[in-house]
């Protein structure tokens, strides 16, 4: 830690923005669906198949409506931020990079312990899995380091490097509080409890107790049945969006408790189905052009 | 004589995956310059988390010269042979010379090779060597990773030092040029360094904050965990996976020491060090033979501030940790183990044998009835260590431990559906055991429960409290009849529901708690005598006595036939045991060569099964000693020879003696019959012509050799006995 004031949260997000778009990369905004991790963006999934290099960073909030704790516990939340880079091809430089970034958001690497642990990264919903590290700062993980292999069932042509914060362990770190409700928000008196407290004790009502176990089963259906009427008309990237969809449904019928240890095999794998048909999907549209601009490339 | 620096840097190796690597780099190195004829004497390698390295000390400057010779076809074999026998050698038809071989002129390739230098044969194995390299995992990365072809690597590879003397062997992989130029600590000294020879690498890279010898981080890490916990008044839990593990996470380590709340003491001190252990990496110290509240962890670099914030970090993440154990500990004790239990019904066991609710049910029965049978009894074989475990379960009456062991059995799963367990699956059984013992439970109940799944290996202890042993014994046997019934048994390498394993630990339950049962029958029984003589094996008794036991049929008792194997080792160990088995060797021989089965041939035959197998059947045996004393009634129509009398007067007397000891169990004194057979038996055949011309002699002498082999087969099949 710097001898400076810690950042704020908003400011540690800007902080990074500044960094990676000096980096080259393109500044996005989160997406506008409700997701589990950063990584379902479409700026991570869908670009980090092809050839095409693609350099972005963004801030994408994420729902794990099953580690709700009503507000109560000081570390797990059902709604809180992933901070993305994603860099295709993966740059060379690519942990030089990243050991920079820390440094701007003021974690100096002599008097703390960065470490690269190894932490193989997969996804059965999405198809996907990659190589790399959780890296550590005194112990925590403080972010996910992935060299993307496959996408939705696709070798990665070439391999995407994924780089994902977690923004409110970062800044409880920087700002050194143990309570994330505690967090400096903006430098100016707002906490993070200020701006979500209240959204964490209502959310995790409704993901828990509250939420239409019918009406989800019938979004979850509806959701599958649209995928494949994209799929039909071949606009895969709407196709993807139910597969967001169906994903975080699921999610919220597993917080609820109604799918029990034998069917949710099975809905995980509609899931994949609809993540892979929407890759392939998306794939396909793009390979003839792809194979013509780029030499040496191959669906 | 030269020596050669590899080093092969990339992005952070996996801790686990470093020594296997390091082998690797040597077997595959040594195979390469193998192939280009060059014998590699002492060779050193080194890992850290950011390179792999190898020195080789001595190597010429060149390779030797040789000439090869490849044999071809004859002369006016056709031309395509012969063209084919050319290309394959790289040499024209007019260099082949043509020489007699076994009267035949055959045509010969000489191809010599002149000796290379050896920095061109560095350059070309250095490449070989990476592209062979068989990591556990490997990936792409990069722009090359555009196709699928590109260089392969554990994480990517960033650069290549490879100098020989002072010299640089130049090559390239995957883009990357060797060079000079190193690395040192990331932190420490980002810069590049550069090598001058395998002297001075690994004094550069320490100067740079880099300790390449993995042995040498080991030991910093062993040495001063244990010196700051020293310091602090505490001993350290010593863990030699966790200094491996942790050399290999570093490569400059600096052990910290840091505390934690003392509260989290409440915790089981088995959780603590798990998550401690398998969550962070940390060490974990005691105080006075208990728990203490402090950790220590290994850092990578050598902090500023001299750890306070590093350790500062450190305690924080543990504290979230603990916290969520604490948390878990408190949620689980709030539901009765009997509450847990009944959840155990959305479990699935096995799609084909029901929920985990039905196993317990079934196991709850059968721990009853060993109970109930007396074969786990009240009163421990083993006299238990009466310090560290004041064997629960002692001094109850049999309907007592019958209960007990039912009530155990109901519950020794309950833990599984606990948070606890849901988090760390190590500690079944463990946690329930606690669970039990919190809520008041016989201390025999709680101790079934935490060690019912004991042993869990060859190493490890056998539980003597009979509670637990029911319980334990109940669960690995249902568990290999179940498999075995709906035909799941280990195939080769497979053995998905770890039956081998359960086998094993039923036969040590059985064999070191002296159970009297019948362990198996058909399949399972097979199964059993091979998974005891592979345990045997390693207790160093000979897998062929168990053979010759086993194939005496109808034996599934474990601790009655392991009583006669060992023994028959004892036995076939000593001077009359051996010139015994010789004896017994010629005389079979001799029936088998004349084709005389004596008074084991004339058992009726079904006309379907062999004789000689039905002579095994239990159920024969009686039919067999009758048809024996028959013969054995009828007079010798000729006066015998002295060492032949001496024989039959000797069966005589050890055949009775042998059967009454085998009846009792003493099998010492069995053996001790047979060899009274070791005299007469040598005699007999210095003395005693057996192929007499007499037919009558021949086939009296014949059937005594039969009636010698019989009787050393009721104590073993000595067939079976190897040398």
């Amino acid at each position: 830690m710097t001898d400076t004031t810690p950042l704020s949260f908003q400011d540690m997000i800007l902080a990074l923005h500044d960094y990676w778009s000096d980096k080259g990369c393109l500044i996005l905004q989160p997406y506008d669906m409700r997701m589990g991790a950063g990584t379902f963006h479409p700026a991570t999934t869908l670009r980090a198949l092809g050839p095409e290099p693609w350099n972005a960073a963004f801030a994408q909030p994420c729902r794990r409506p099953t580690d709700g704790r009503y507000g109560e516990n000081p570390n797990r939340l059902q709604h809180y931020y992933q901070y993305q880079v994603i860099l295709k091809p993966s740059p060379p430089d690519l942990q030089e990079l990243y050991l920079r970034s820390l440094e701007v958001i003021g974690i100096d690497p002599l008097a703390h312990d960065i470490r690269f642990v190894e932490d193989d990264w997969e996804s059965p919903t999405l198809g996907a899995w990659g190589l790399g590290w959780e890296v550590w700062c005194d112990g925590m993980e403080v972010t996910q380091f992935t060299y993307f292999q496959q996408m939705g069932g696709f070798d990665c042509k070439p391999v995407a490097g994924e780089l994902t914060y977690g923004l409110e362990r970062l800044a409880m770190y920087i700002q050194n509080v143990d309570n994330v409700y505690d967090l400096d928000f903006n430098g100016r008196g707002v906490t993070y409890g200020d701006v979500f407290l209240e959204n964490e004790k209502q959310m995790s009502k409704w993901n828990f107790e509250v939420a239409d176990t019918a009406a989800l089963f019938d979004l979850f259906g509806k959701a599958e049945a649209e995928c494949r009427n994209c799929l039909a008309n071949d606009v895969p990237i709407a196709a993807y969006e139910q597969a967001i969809e169906a994903s975080h449904i699921f999610n919220l019928l597993q917080a609820r408790g109604v799918i029990s240890v034998q069917e949710r095999a099975s809905y995980m794998g509609r899931v994949r189905d609809l993540a892979r048909g929407s890759c392939e999907a998306y794939m396909a549209k793009e390979k003839d052009r792809w194979a013509a601009e780029y030499e040496g490339w191959t669906a | 004589m030269t020596d050669f620096l590899l080093e092969l840097r990339c992005e952070e190796i996996p801790a686990r995956m470093q020594a296997g690597a390091r082998a690797d780099l040597e077997r595959l190195f040594r195979a390469e310059l193998a192939s280009a004829g060059l014998d590699v004497g002492a060779v050193t390698v080194w890992s850290t988390p950011r390179r792999l390295a190898l020195i080789a000390r001595g190597l010429p400057q060149a390779t030797e010269a040789v000439s090869e010779e490849a044999k071809g076809p004859p002369e006016g074999a056709p031309d395509a042979a012969v063209d084919g026998f050319c290309r394959k050698n790289g040499v024209t038809r007019e260099q082949l010379e043509l020489r007699e071989v076994k009267g035949r002129n055959t045509w010969f390739a000489v191809i010599d090779k002149p000796g290379r230098a050896v920095r061109e044969v560095l350059a070309e194995a250095i490449p070989a060597v990476i592209r062979a390299f068989p990591w556990p995992k490997s990936m792409r990365w990069g722009a090359a990773s555009l196709s699928t072809e590109s260089l392969r690597w554990v994480r990517p590879l960033s650069g290549i030092v490879a100098i020989f003397g002072e010299d640089l062997v130049a090559c390239e992989v995957g883009g990357i040029r060797s060079g000079y130029a190193t690395l040192g600590h990331r932190f420490h000294h980002p810069g590049e360094i550069t090598i001058g020879s395998a002297e001075d690498y690994a004094e550069k890279l320490r100067a740079c904050h880099v300790l390449v010898d993995q042995g040498e981080r080991e030991a910093i890490i062993r040495a001063r965990a244990q010196a700051v916990a020293a310091e602090a008044g505490l001993t350290l839990v010593e863990d030699e996976g966790l200094v491996v593990e942790n050399a290999g996470l570093t490569e400059w380590p600096v052990p910290l020491l840091g505390r934690f709340d003392e509260h989290f003491l409440e915790v089981p001190p088995e959780v603590i060090q798990l998550t401690t252990r398998t969550n962070q990496k940390y060490f974990v110290c005691e105080k006075d033979g208990e728990l203490a509240n402090a950790f220590v962890c290994t850092a990578n670099i050598e902090p500023k501030d001299g750890g306070a914030a590093i350790v500062d970090g450190n305690r924080k993440v543990l504290a979230a940790r603990l916290s969520d154990a604490r948390f878990f500990w408190d949620v689980d004790r709030k539901t009765a183990l009997a509450e847990h239990a009944k959840k155990l019904e959305r479990i699935t066991f096995h799609e084909k044998l029901g929920t985990v609710a039905d196993k317990v049910e079934r196991v709850a029965k059968l721990a009853r009835w060993l109970v109930e049978e007396g074969i786990v009894s009240p009163n421990p074989a083993v006299t238990p260590d009466l310090i560290r475990d004041p064997a629960p379960g002692a001094g109850v009456t049999k309907e007592e431990l019958a209960d007990l062991a039912e009530q155990a059995a109901r519950l020794c799963k309950a833990d599984l559906v606990t948070e606890m367990v849901g988090e760390f699956p190590e500690l079944q059984g463990l946690m329930g055991g606690y669970y039990a013992e919190q809520e008041g439970l016989d201390p025999a109940v709680s101790a079934a429960i935490r060690d019912h799944y004991k042993p869990v290996g060859q190493g490890d202890e056998v539980p003597t409290a009979p509670v637990t042993v029911a319980v334990s014994l109940a669960d690995k046997l249902d568990t290999l009849r179940s498999f075995f019934s709906i035909d799941e048994k280990p195939t080769g390498s497979k053995d998905p529901f770890a039956l081998r394993r359960a086998a094993l630990a039923v036969i040590r339950l059985v064999t070191e708690n002296d159970l009297r049962m019948s362990a198996a029958d058909g399949e399972l029984l097979d199964f059993f005598a091979d998974r005891l003589k592979v345990q045997q094996r390693e207790a160093g008794v000979r897998h062929d006595l168990i053979d010759a036991v086993f194939a005496l049929g109808g034996e599934d008792d474990l601790v009655r036939l392991l009583a006669r194997v060992h023994a028959l080792q004892a036995f076939v160990g000593t001077e009359d045991g051996a010139n015994l088995h010789a004896g017994y060797k010629r005389a079979a021989n001799i029936l088998r060569k004349e084709d005389w089965l004596g008074i084991e041939g004339e058992i009726a035959q079904t006309g379907e099964e062999d004789p000689l197998a039905e002579v095994d059947d239990p159920d024969l045996k009686e039919v067999v000693a009758a048809k024996m004393a028959e013969r054995h009634a009828k007079e010798l129509s000729y006066t015998p020879d002295p060492a032949e009398k001496a024989l039959i007067d000797a069966l005589d007397a050890a055949e009775p003696k042998a059967q009454a000891a085998i009846a009792g169990e003493d099998f010492e004194a069995a053996m001790a019959a047979l060899a009274s057979l070791r005299a007469p038996i040598d005699r007999f055949f210095d003395e005693v012509t057996v192929n007499d011309e007499d037919p009558i002699k021949r086939a009296a002498r014949l059937d005594l050799l039969a009636r010698f082999r019989a009787a050393v087969h009721n104590v073993a099949d000595f067939s079976r006995i190897e040398g």
